[in-house]
């Protein structure tokens, strides 16, 4: 994903503003919202979009999360392109309702401006909240700066209404969200010929009356015709197929994206130094480009380092992941999440990716940055470091995760 | 015209042969209110008896769009209904939100609120059968004092119903109204007279549920009249403002007697353990509230709408 920004048309931008700008180039019809730390900017900047007649959409103040979700979900039924964002408890109050999206298959795109949850309350970033949501269905993409939160979101519509699942485009708060940083901002021509207008699958017409989402039992009946329609656990297997296969169509509207604006997202995950390295960090969102950092000042020392920024988490890209890291001799995974009782979310998919490939790398995780504790480069490269012995004994797998922390 | 039972469409829009208990007062109610809507309307509706009532997928008894929705977001599902259909340039349909007294008085109400201050422009219909029956009769904040449920199993639930109409009135809608399944006309003029009406528009459905309350199922449609005929419910309306009794309520008003509240009581199971003392609490109730009526219908007090001197 090379960087082509163009100088003299970049605007400097912060994270939310980033976001509000993709949401109005994709021209989104309804929007609905509920303020939240670190996400209010965004959902401001977009009423005043609205407000001002900049965008032609319903931008509906909802009362809650959960409402705001709802109204994304039954606008689409009808047929409108719909907008969301949220942080922390908020995503975790839609959680009843990002099922429901991802189950009833309808394109929603929501932005997670990724929070850590409480108690106790904290407002600042880790990426607990999206990861806590990873099994509703729905795609979700990270962004490592603000011109992939903008250029991502735009993908998002057209992955979503390809694929018929709902995507979470997520990033990191204050990092991303209340940092600006130079982004380019297409123009709405350019981005309208990218963008087709949203198809619905859906009719809700009383000379066609349909019921949506009826009670469905487990096996397969029969309807009025005497066809044969699928029980719950069909449609269950259909979401999981679509999942799998959406890894093809995210590839492929990250390449178109890269032919039309010259920025090319035509992968799962960004790798920097990876093709000769004996050690690869994985991380996922802005925690990888600080790891670059990290790798440069190990490749200083003379240490063979390379980074790979996961990009798309959900579908996890397996395979491609088994393919990267085949020559890796340590694989440091940091996560900003925990699965309690376990260890990062992001390490539990590597070790299930390479379960069964050729690698024989030894596979650390480091939990980083909860709460928005500030992860330096510096404490990166140490924790690297720390792995080196890993190589010369050829122990695999500790059980428990390293927490870069006082305790 | 007015409607009677003779000019009432014949179109039917809730089919026969659905998934209701027998003798379900809520059969009885939607059918009317589709019937009221020329069918042209989306309906939403939680999870709740009505969603048994739809039947199951691949087959639905009913020929009207309908999108099913999470307990607590009935107002939420119709206010995006409602944007959708203004995004995409739909005119004319109505949006009808339907959810029982669970879904309305509690699970539901902060979505209801929400679209109800925000002014949203669909009808809201609770059909209320006095607790969480579709998941076999729990209490609700709708359930009377006394009743026995499955969560008041031995003493009846100790305190009386919220008022879910004065509550709605309280967000200063354009209409709200209570109605009776046994009353079916009252309901089909009030939800015709609400579908003209621009704004969020409330209607509170009593509709008796025959395994719940633990009567025969050919009862419903009179438990319904007692019900009305003792004053535990009241039919009446409030158009901006203006309050007015309607139909048998009018009537019982004119006469000025209800029978004693003891007779409804003494048809259900449910009650079956009432004290005297409870018996003459829940009297003292419906006479307090009854009194409010009157007074209310006489002008003498012009409640919470009018003193609504802002709206619009």
């Amino acid at each position: 994903m090379a960087k082509s920004i163009n100088r003299t048309t970049a605007r400097l931008l912060d994270g939310n503003q980033a976001a509000a700008e993709g949401a109005r180039l994709s021209r989104v019809q309804v929007i609905a919202a509920y303020p939240i730390t670190p996400q209010t900017p965004l959902t401001e900047e977009l009423s005043e979009f609205v407000e001002g007649g900049e965008l032609k959409a319903e931008y509906i103040a909802v009362e809650s999360e959960h409402s705001a979700m709802t109204v994304c979900t039954s606008a689409s039924l009808v047929g409108a392109r719909t907008f969301t964002a949220t942080s922390a408890h908020g995503l975790a109050y839609m959680h009843e309702m990002l099922h429901w999206a991802a189950g009833a298959r309808l394109p929603v795109v929501l932005a997670c401006v990724n929070r850590a949850i409480g108690a106790p309350w904290n407002i600042l970033n880790d990426q607990q909240d999206s990861i806590s949501q990873r099994d509703t269905g729905w795609i979700q993409i990270y962004a490592r700066n603000n011109q992939e939160i903008l250029d991502t979101l735009i993908q998002a519509y057209k992955i979503a209404e390809t694929v018929y699942i709902p995507v979470m485009v997520c990033f990191d708060g204050y990092v991303l969200s209340h940092t600006e940083m130079p982004v380019e901002i297409p123009s709405q021509e350019q981005v309208d010929k990218f963008l087709p207008h949203y198809k619905p699958h859906t009719t809700l017409d009383p000379a066609n009356p349909k019921n949506y989402n009826l009670v469905t039992l487990a096996d397969p009946r029969v309807n009025a015709d005497g066809v044969l329609c699928h029980g719950y656990m069909e449609l269950r297997y259909l979401l999981q197929e679509a999942l799998q296969n959406s890894e093809k169509t995210i590839m492929r509207v990250g390449a178109d994206f890269g032919k039309s604006f010259g920025r090319d997202y035509g992968n799962v995950f960004w790798q920097d130094g990876v093709e000769d390295a004996d050690i690869v960090i994985v991380a996922m969102g802005s925690l990888a480009m600080e790891a670059t950092v990290a790798a440069s000042m190990l490749r200083e020392d003379g240490k063979k380092v390379g980074v790979l920024g996961l990009r798309v988490f959900r579908p996890f890209p397996k395979a491609a992941i088994a393919r990267a890291l085949e020559k890796a001799q340590v694989v440091a995974v940091f996560d900003k999440n925990i699965s309690y009782g376990s260890e990062g979310a992001t390490c539990s998919e590597i070790k299930a990716a390479l379960y069964g490939s050729k690698t024989k790398a030894a596979i650390r995780n480091f939990i980083v940055g909860l709460g928005g504790r500030d992860v330096k480069a510096r404490e990166l490269a140490d924790a690297v470091r720390n792995t080196l012995p890993a190589i010369e004994s050829g122990s695999l797998n500790i059980e428990n995760p390293e927490w870069i922390c006082y305790i | 015209m007015k409607v009677n039972a003779v000019n009432l469409t014949e179109t039917e829009y809730a089919l026969p042969g659905n998934r209701t208990c027998p003798g379900c007062a809520l059969a009885l109610a939607y059918r009317h209110i589709l019937k009221a809507l020329d069918g042209q309307v989306i309906v939403t509706v939680p999870a709740s008896c009505l969603t048994v009532l739809h039947g199951m997928y691949p087959i639905t008894s009913v020929t009207v769009p309908c999108v099913n929705t999470p307990f607590a977001s009935t107002g939420a599902s119709a206010t995006g209904l409602l944007a959708g259909l203004r995004a995409t340039g739909k005119k004319g349909l109505t949006v009808l939100g339907i959810a029982g007294d669970g879904g309305t008085h509690d699970i539901g109400i902060q979505s209801l609120s929400g679209a109800a201050e925000r002014q949203e422009d669909f009808i809201y219909i609770c059909y209320d059968n006095e607790g969480y029956m579709n998941t076999g009769n729990q209490r609700s904040g709708s359930t009377p004092m006394g009743a026995i449920t499955g969560t008041t199993p031995i003493f009846g639930k100790r305190q009386n119903p919220k008022d879910i109409a004065a509550i709605m009135e309280a967000h200063h809608i354009p209409y709200i109204a209570t109605a009776n399944a046994s009353y079916p006309l009252d309901l089909y003029e009030k939800v015709r007279k609400a579908k003209d009406i621009e704004g969020t528009r409330f209607i509170h459905v009593f509709t008796p549920c025959a395994p719940g309350w633990q009567y025969p199922y050919s009862d419903t449609v009179k438990i319904g009249q007692l019900a009305v005929e003792t004053g535990l419910v009241v039919l009446y309306e409030i158009h901006d403002g203006v309050f007015r009794l309607t139909s048998a309520s009018a009537s019982l008003a004119r006469k000025g007697k209800l029978k004693p509240v003891k007779e409804y009581l003494a048809t259900q199971g449910r009650f079956k353990d009432l004290t005297k003392d409870q018996i003459s609490r829940l009297q003292d109730w419906v006479n307090t509230k009854w009194q409010y009526y009157l007074e209310r219908a006489a002008g003498q007090d012009t409640g919470a709408a009018n003193l609504d001197s802002t709206k619009q």
